[in-house]
């Protein structure tokens, strides 16, 4: 046991992790963190969403899908003056908020569901805080280089060539800033139409206040925040525990195996110590400052560069890989007992929230499918409840709105039924064609309707509108109020 | 003072080196971000004193040196949203009530502006739907005193009632009790013969015997069969709608002792245009012809 540490196979890198203070200052600064490329499976993952996310965001709202009529053939678009939202072929109107609840409850139970099952990847994957952080820590390395190079530049005194390389650096990340926030004001408008207002300095200014906001807190929180963002400011890595048990997948350290640990000797025996050998690449490569070994954190978002990072060493030096890796606290005892891991997929809260993800994906399919494309409403006067008229009947007044949810003008014929010697009046209309109501494409027709009835027929009253093209029905029930008797 | 720091060995954190009665004070300053922001809140208010109007005098103030002022923010606002009106208000003016309907914008706007000027005008006496009170007349229902075309509404609306103005409605139901015209008793015949007219349940006797004082007394206005006179803006007494109460005492009460109420003439407080949406609006209340 008495060779010489060889940092020829293994490079030892000189850190600790920015958590590892016994006591740490609610006043200390922020340690600086340069994280070291790692290069393997997990990486590979990471570049491979981060292209399909950024595609996702930026290529979303260009895609386009024709709807009939004056409707927007932008697939994915928030209309916020006409009060729509489109989504392919969804398309939800005020009333019908109520799917975004639904959607909401998915995504929220996916994610409760996923993080049971795997821990935080959501975190250390898909994330846009994850996601761009990575982007402008690559941005980073390729001006800058390197965890060395990053950390002797950031120690060198201001030259012209530091001063060359920040410059660059923060021009490319105001220029990924730029880009991010002008993305996402073409989800609320045509985005072709739009490129060249913003171009041309014709686009609102909501526009461009929207596109410099988010220009400010992309390159703040990708550039200058990074792992503070999940670490002071989201909610998520506290509630997240509450959403992991013993089964649960997450980037482990398997200690059993690594400890105790000692740095490489070579033709050691490895039976008399642990497999790690403290070459701290786990705690280089990390992008939140932490050591893996210190146990599950709350600063980890489970993004498996350490693994990454870990394994390629234990092929260094020829040790069977997975001394860091995707593992679970019960797997863990038992591994270290010798007996073998389970997997139990199934369990009581993975079985809860996937049949709450099932059951309310079939609600809103259920309710989408057969979305009412005619809505009625009628609301009854507050003051006064109701009119004697000269002849002593009663009239009461009602405001009647029909809701045309087709992209092409529709006639019906409104009623009303369960008041004996109805007679009714639509404000604005007379003739013959009183009782025939026409309303544009898309829109909504507000009407004000007198309905008279003699002295005796107080009760349930029910307004109807008939489509006179295909016979369809929307109903509503109201009161018809008279004097106490 | 400041070199040697005193540190206290409980929690490690440095004191102020003051020492009361061996109580020592920690030193914990407050958060660099914290300072820097009172800093510079102090500053923008230094700034904000000089630009803006900020401190007053006994009579006056200090008005800053952008010369910003509230008032005439207002004024500038009521200013452009005349304006915006402006076009449609002139089209209303010039308009009749067929081109008004016509135009569906056209209408809204005059509905619009109606139920507005309504709200803070007329809602205190006739209710916020326009639905009235005794002594203030229901808007909705079908019987008028004075005509219930948008000329007349708006005829109305102008000038009022009893109000004092040249061209306001008059008229004058004599106290027919309180001027010694007719008897108390004389007074409860034509009461009943009133309530006769309205197809009330009534004292016959009494009613036949006020038949001949009502012939004397009140077809000149309120006509032979009782029905009113518009011109006159004398109320229909058939019907089943009635301004101070249609029981016996009320009726009573107003041969004996009529209200007369009076309604202000509003030429002189609204512009045209709103006294014509307003006429619109009432007209489309429900009780419009």
């Amino acid at each position: 046991m008495h060779g010489v540490i060889d940092e020829t196979i293994v490079e030892r890198v000189d850190v600790a992790a920015v958590n590892a203070a016994p006591r740490r200052s609610l006043y200390a600064k922020r340690q600086k963190i340069f994280p070291k490329l790692a290069h393997g499976r997990f990486r590979k993952l990471k570049w491979a969403v981060m292209a399909a996310t950024l595609a996702i965001y930026y290529v979303a709202p260009w895609l386009r899908w024709d709807r009939p009529g004056d409707a927007p053939d932008q697939a994915i678009l928030i209309d916020f003056p006409s009060r729509k939202f489109y989504f392919f072929f969804i398309e939800i109107w005020p009333q019908e908020v109520y799917y975004i609840t639904g959607l909401l409850i998915i995504a929220a139970m996916s994610l409760f569901l996923v993080n049971s099952l795997f821990g935080r990847v959501w975190c250390g994957y898909t994330c846009p805080q994850t996601v761009w952080t990575d982007l402008f820590v690559a941005v980073e390395r390729l001006v800058e280089g390197d965890r060395g190079a990053r950390i002797r530049l950031d120690n060198a005194p201001y030259t012209a060539g530091k001063l060359g390389k920040r410059v660059i650096k923060h021009a490319v990340w105001i220029v990924i800033a730029m880009a991010t926030g002008g993305a996402w004001v073409f989800y609320f408008a045509d985005a072709p139409t739009l490129l060249v207002d913003l171009v041309t300095g014709q686009a609102s200014t909501v526009a461009y206040i929207s596109v410099a906001v988010l220009t400010f807190t992309t390159y703040m929180l990708g550039g200058l925040a990074r792992e503070q963002v999940c670490t002071y400011m989201c909610p998520w890595p506290r509630i997240q525990a509450s959403m992991v048990d013993e089964h649960s997948l997450q980037v482990t350290y398997r200690g059993y195996r690594g400890e105790p640990r000692a740095p490489f000797r070579k033709g050691q025996d490895w039976d008399a110590r642990g497999h790690c050998i403290d070459c701290k690449n786990c705690v280089a490569v990390c992008p939140a400052g932490i050591d893996i070994r210190d146990g599950p954190q709350l600063e980890c978002i489970n993004c498996a560069l350490c693994i990454d990072a870990c394994d390629e060493v234990m092929d260094k030096i020829d040790l069977p890989r997975g001394l860091i890796a995707y593992d679970s606290d019960e797997n863990m005892i038992a591994r270290a007992a010798g007996k073998p891991a389970r997997f139990p997929w199934l369990r009581a809260r993975t079985a809860i929230y996937a049949a709450v993800v099932v059951i309310t994906m079939i609600v809103m399919l259920v309710a989408l499918s057969g979305r009412s494309v005619l809505e009625l409403t009628a609301q009854h006067d507050r003051a006064p409840l109701f009119v004697e008229l000269s002849d002593g009947s009663i009239r009461n007044g009602y405001t009647v709105k029909i809701l045309n949810k087709v992209h092409e003008e529709r006639t019906f014929a409104l009623s009303v039924a369960g008041i004996e010697g109805a007679k009714v009046d639509v404000a604005g209309l007379t003739g013959e064609t009183a009782d025939i109501i026409i309303v544009g494409p898309d829109s909504l027709r507000s009407l004000r309707v007198l309905v008279a009835a003699p002295r005796d027929q107080t009760g349930d009253i029910d307004f109807v509108v008939r489509d006179l093209a295909d016979g369809t029905e929307a109903r509503h029930d109201s009161q018809f109020v008279g004097p106490k008797r | 003072m400041a070199e040697h720091k005193d540190i206290d060995e409980v929690s490690g954190t440095a004191t102020t080196g003051h020492e009361w009665d061996g109580i020592k004070e920690l030193n914990t300053p407050l958060p660099r971000w914290w300072l820097w922001t009172l800093y510079a809140t102090i500053i923008w208010a230094i700034g904000y004193m000089i630009a803006m109007p900020a401190i007053p005098y006994i009579t006056g103030y200090t008005k800053g040196v952008l010369g910003h002022s509230q008032r005439a923010v207002v004024a500038e606002d009521v200013a452009t949203t005349a304006m915006a009106r402006a076009a449609q208000a002139s089209q209303l003016e010039g308009a009749s009530l067929d081109q008004v309907r016509s135009d569906p914008d056209l209408y809204n706007f005059a509905i619009a502006g109606g139920r507005s000027a309504f709200a803070v005008n007329c809602a205190q006496c006739h209710g916020i739907g326009g639905g009235g009170a005794p002594g203030y007349p229901n808007l909705l229902d079908d019987d008028w005193l004075w005509g219930s075309g948008v000329e007349q509404i708006m005829l109305t609306v102008r000038y009022g009632i009893r109000s004092g103005h040249d061209e306001a409605r008059v008229n004058d139901m004599p106290a027919f009790g309180a001027d010694g015209i007719l008897t108390g008793a004389e007074i409860r015949q034509v009461a009943a013969y009133v309530q006769k007219l309205s197809g009330q349940d009534h004292d016959a006797a009494l009613a036949g015997e006020g038949q001949q004082l009502f012939a004397e007394n009140c077809v000149a206005c309120h006509r032979e069969d009782g029905t009113g006179n518009r011109e006159l803006g004398a109320p229909n007494l058939t019907d089943g709608i009635w301004l101070y109460g249609g029981d016996l005492g009320s009726i009573t009460a107003s041969i004996g002792r009529p209200q007369n109420a009076v309604m202000p003439s509003w030429v002189d407080r609204l512009d045209p245009v709103t006294i014509k949406q307003l006429a619109i609006y009432v007209h489309a209340l429900g009780g419009g012809e």
